[in-house]
Formats: C-alpha cells, structure tokens, sequence
C-alpha cells in the first residue's frame, strides 16, 4: 500500500471505480490477468504509463497489494445483483 | 480592509490561477501522450487537483473570516488569523515543492507525504479559534448562514482527522474498512467546506437583498438539516459497488433521493427569483450568485441520476465523475466564491475591471457547459462500452472516447481564460484598493 501511495498509481489507475481516470481500473487484475502481466508493465511501462524504477522487492510489495485488493470484492456489478428499487444486492464480506 | 484580508484574498485567487494552469497542462498531457514526458501526468494531476481544492478552502474561509468581522461584535484583532494564514501558507508552498520532487505518499486529492498533514491541522485549529473566539459573542438567536458557517468549520476538522485514519494500523486491516473511511471522510468534507461557501453565498443574499427572513424561520432550517444530513449521510454513493455492508448502500440511496425535495423546491421558487433577479442583475456579486445558482441545478440534476445504483453502475470510474466533481467545484463552488471575493474588494460597478469580469463570467459559464457536456459524453460512450460491451481492453475501450476528450480541453482552454482573467482583475482591485485605504478595517 506505501508503495501504490508513494509512486502515485492513482492518478491514472482506480481501485473500485476510485481514482484517477487516465488507465483502467485495477482493483481485479491481478485475478484476471495475473502477475507477470502486472510486474512487466510496472517495469517498462507503455507509451501512456510511464516505467516506475523499483527493486524486486518493492514490485513484490506491489503485487501483493493488488492481491490483497483483489481478495476483497469485485469492482464491477453483475447484472443479476440489480434489485428491482435500483439498488444492488451484493454480499458484504 | 486589514492587510491579513487582503493577504488571505490575494492566496485564495493565486491559488486558482495556479488550479488553471496546471489544470489545461493536464489535460494536454491526457490527451496527447507523447506530450508525457515533458508533461507527467503522475504529477500534474495530483498538482491541478490539489491547488483546486486548497482554492475553494482557502476562499471560503476568506470569507467566513471577513463576514464575521461585520456579523460579531469584535473588534478585529489579527493575531490568529495571521498565524493561521503563516502555516497554512507555507505548507501549501511545501505540498508543491512535495508534488515537484515526485514525493508522494498520501491519498488521492490530498498525495502529498502525510506529515504535511500536521501543520495543516495546527492551521486549522488556530483558524477555529479565531472564529470560535468572535462567535462566543454572537447574537442569542443568530441567523441560518452563522450555523452553516460554524457547522462547516466544526466538520471540515471532523472530516480532515478521518481523512488521515488510516495512519493508524487498526484502519489498514482489510481493504474494505479502508475504502469506507476514506470515501466517507472525503465525501463529508467536500460537504464542510459546501456549508461555509453556501453560508456565506446566503449572507450575501440578505446584504444584497435586505431581507433577513431568508436566514430564519423553519423552512430555511429544514433545508439546511436536509443538506447537512446528506453531508453526513450520502458517502455511500461513492462506494455502491463495493462488497460493504449493504445498509451503507441503502441509506445512501434513501438519503440522496430525498435532495429530489430540493430540486423540486428550486424549480417553484423560480417566478419569484425572476423578479428578484431583474432588480439586482446588475451587481456583479448577484451575477456570480445567480450563476452558481443554475450549475447547482444542473450538477443535483446528474447527481440525483449517479446516486442511483442501477445507474451508478454504467457512470462509476468514468468522466461523467468528473463532470461531477468539476462541475460543482468550478460552477458551483468556484462561482460563488469569486462572487464573494467581487463582494470583499467592492470591485466598482462601473469601472473598466467589473466589465472585464462579465465578460470573464459569460466566457466562463460558456465554455464550462461545453466542458462538462464533453466530459459527460466521454463518461457515456465509457460507460456503455465497458458495462454493457464488456469490453476489457483499456485501449480499445477509451479509443471511441478521445473526440470526446479532445473537446474538453479545448472548452478547458475557455474556461481558463475566463475564470483567469475574473482572477487577474480581482488581484489587480485588490491591489488598488491597497493603495486607496491602507490599513484600515473598513469592509
Ligand atoms: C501516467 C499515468 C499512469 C501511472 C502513474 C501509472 N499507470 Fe498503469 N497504466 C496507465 C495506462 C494509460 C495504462 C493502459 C495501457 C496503455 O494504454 O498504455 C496502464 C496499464 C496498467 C496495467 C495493465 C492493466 C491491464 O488491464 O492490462 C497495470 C497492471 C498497471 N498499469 C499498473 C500500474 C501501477 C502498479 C502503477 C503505480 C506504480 C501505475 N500503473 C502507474 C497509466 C498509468
Ligand atoms: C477552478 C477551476 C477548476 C477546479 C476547481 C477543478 C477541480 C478539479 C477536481 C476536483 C478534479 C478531480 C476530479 C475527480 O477526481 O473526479 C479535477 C480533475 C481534472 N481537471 Fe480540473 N478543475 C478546474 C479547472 C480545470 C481546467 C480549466 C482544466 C483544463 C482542461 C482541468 C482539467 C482537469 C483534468 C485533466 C483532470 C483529471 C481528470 C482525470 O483524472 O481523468 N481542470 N479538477
């Protein structure tokens, strides 16, 4: 969590629909994507995210992290979990 | 007016310019990538973002400040109010040094290293205790915009200590708990410093209109202890889609329809604004006033849409949020403010600096509607492309969007010619007025 803070992943990425709005929402890559997918565009980047310099260790704190972001619910809403009243039905954990 | 005023007046309207410039960096670097490395978004955003609300914060309280000089019987006495002014100067100064050095560390809105929270506060308390300290004399029943003044200063500390909770390990221990505080804080907040600008817009409208009954009776007050339940209450909005505790959810929604009331009272009491507006429309306050007025219409309109869930769930984590967020800081909050500001540095209604700024306003409130249309268009085409489409490649996703986003910053460029001129001529009466009465403590 220091390190998303630190090096300011939410000015382009969202955890729960919840940040900035430049990269997609990140709060289930890690499940659908995996971790390398993650580990290799931290390190390098794209032409839009720029490579963040860190050590193994740090890229495993990261990781962790949206694992355990990942761990906690769904970001987006199923169409069955729509109640008639227009709220949602969806399980706390 | 005293110097510490003026001083305070002078830091909100820097604050803005700033807000404005890094603002239409931002989103050249947005939209055109290969900009990024002389423009990082990583910082400008948090930059942009920050200057915007330490703005509308440092505004606000300018004019809580400057009000209640004329609402208490105190005789001014600057002390605290010049200390607060010292340390909160110098730790915004500190946040931007942060943000140029790439030194991060807090949440969003607010990223700056966490310690710099700690003066912030400092500030905050000597701010409450020049306030507190002229309140203590305060008429036995006093009027709606002193309660709406108070309550805001009172939440904005409530909502700033939360907004920092997650220091404590206890708050960290799973993600879900962690979410909730901080959206709740940060909800409420934005609802603090709401009550002290609406405050201030409401006191504006007794002096202009010299009606006291708009600030008394039960009506004023139940609409009051409408909108300061949704400050407490409405949070949730930010997190239906998150796994918590479904009551969260539940009154949230219960909450945020029940602003449908004010809505409605907006469109009846229209006829009688009609009048109203045709006898004052040529004050510039008014002008600003009546502007905030229509943006407040139109955000609560797409807010009352966003807060229902079966809704929320296409517009969340698109730009229709920030269509949100900037619609009501720049058309409401900002509006407003710059009106007070007019209203403090008695701009001359006649003089070449009150034009200037109506065509500041007109360019302004123009190219804002542009703006926020475009932003809500690119939340649209997003939102349909990824909840209804399914679509999970970001690029494939946003490339429908660009047009869209391309024509927000060139709206963004409008307004920030309009609103950057309003601000250069307030500074430059500002200045003036320095020249014409120094010293004195004459409103
Ligand atoms: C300047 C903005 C920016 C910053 C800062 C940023 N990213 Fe990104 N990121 C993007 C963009 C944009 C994409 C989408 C890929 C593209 O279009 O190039 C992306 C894609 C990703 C992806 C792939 C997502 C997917 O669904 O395939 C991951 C993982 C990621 N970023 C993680 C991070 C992490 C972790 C950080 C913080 C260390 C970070 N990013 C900081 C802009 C940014
Ligand atoms: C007084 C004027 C302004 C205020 C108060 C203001 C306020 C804000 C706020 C509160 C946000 C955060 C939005 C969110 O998280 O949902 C934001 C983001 C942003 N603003 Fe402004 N803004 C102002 C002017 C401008 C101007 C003139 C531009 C130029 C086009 C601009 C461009 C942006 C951009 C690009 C973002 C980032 C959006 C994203 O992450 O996708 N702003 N602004």
């Amino acid at each position: 969590m220091r390190l998303w803070q630190v090096s300011n992943c939410a000015a382009c990425h969202q955890l729960y629909g919840l940040g900035g709005y430049m990269g997609p929402d990140l709060t289930n890559v890690h499940s659908a994507k995996g971790e390398a997918h993650i580990r290799t565009f931290v390190r390098y980047g794209t032409g839009r995210m720029p490579a963040h310099e860190l050590s193994e260790e740090e890229l495993d704190a990261l990781v962790a992290f949206l694992a355990w972001v990942d761990a906690s619910g769904r970001s987006r809403v199923p169409d069955s979990a729509v109640h008639w009243t227009g709220t949602f039905d969806i399980p706390a954990r | 007016m005293s110097p510490t005023h003026r001083w305070h007046i002078a830091l909100a309207l820097i604050l803005l310019l700033l807000a404005l410039v890094l603002g239409v960096l931002a989103a050249f670097a947005y939209i055109s990538p290969s900009l990024g490395d002389a423009l990082p978004f990583t910082q400008l955003r948090p930059a942009h973002v920050s200057a915007a609300l330490f703005w509308i914060i440092t505004g606000a309280t300018a004019g809580v400040l400057r009000y209640k000089d004329d609402v208490f019987p105190l005789s001014d006495r600057p002390f605290l109010h010049r200390a607060f002014l010292f340390l909160w100067t110098g730790t915004l100064i500190a946040v931007f040094i942060a943000y140029g050095l790439k030194c991060f560390g807090g949440r969003e809105y607010w990223e700056f290293p966490p310690l710099l929270a700690v003066p912030m506060l400092i500030a905050w308390l000597l701010l409450m205790a020049d306030y507190f300290r002229a309140w203590l004399r305060r008429a036995a029943a006093p009027p709606l915009y002193v309660w709406m003044w108070t309550t805001g200063i009172v939440f904005f500390l409530i909502t700033f200590i939360e907004q920092n909770l997650w220091q404590i390990p206890w708050f960290r221990d799973t993600y879900m708990r962690e979410l909730t505080v901080q959206w709740k804080s940060n909800g409420a907040m934005v609802g603090a410093w709401n009550q002290m600008i609406y405050g201030s817009a409401l006191y504006l409208m007794v002096r202009i209109g010299g009606d006291e009954g708009i600030a008394r009776g039960p009506r004023a007050f139940l609409f009051w202890f409408l909108g300061l339940s949704n400050l407490m209450f409405n949070w949730g909005h930010h997190l239906y889609n998150a796994p918590t505790a479904g009551w969260i959810r539940h009154v949230a929604y219960g909450i945020s329809m029940a602003e449908w009331i004010l809505l409605i009272n907006i469109i009846r009491g229209f006829k009688g604004k009609l009048d109203e507006h045709r006898r004052h429309k040529h004050l510039t306050t008014y002008r600003f006033l009546i502007g905030g007025e229509f943006w407040v219409f139109l955000n609560l309109f797409l807010a009352l849409l966003m807060s229902i869930p079966a809704i929320n769930r296409y517009t969340h984590g698109t730009h229709i949020t920030v269509a949100h967020a900037m619609g009501a800081t720049i058309g409401i909050n900002t509006m407003i403010l710059l009106g007070s500001v007019a209203w403090m540095v008695r701009v001359d209604e006649d003089g070449s600096p009150a034009r200037w700024i109506e065509r500041g306003r007109i360019t302004a409130m123009g190219s804002l509607l542009v703006f926020w249309l475009a932003l809500i268009t690119a939340g649209l085409i997003k939102g349909y492309r990824a909840t209804a489409l399914g679509i999970t490649d970001h690029q494939q996703l946003m490339q429908p969007v660009q047009p869209s986003l391309v024509a927000f910053t060139i709206a963004g460029i409008g307004v920030f010619a309009g609103l950057g001129v309003i601000a250069t001529c307030l500074l430059m009466v500002l200045r003036s007025e320095d020249a014409a009465h120094p010293n004195t403590n004459e409103p």
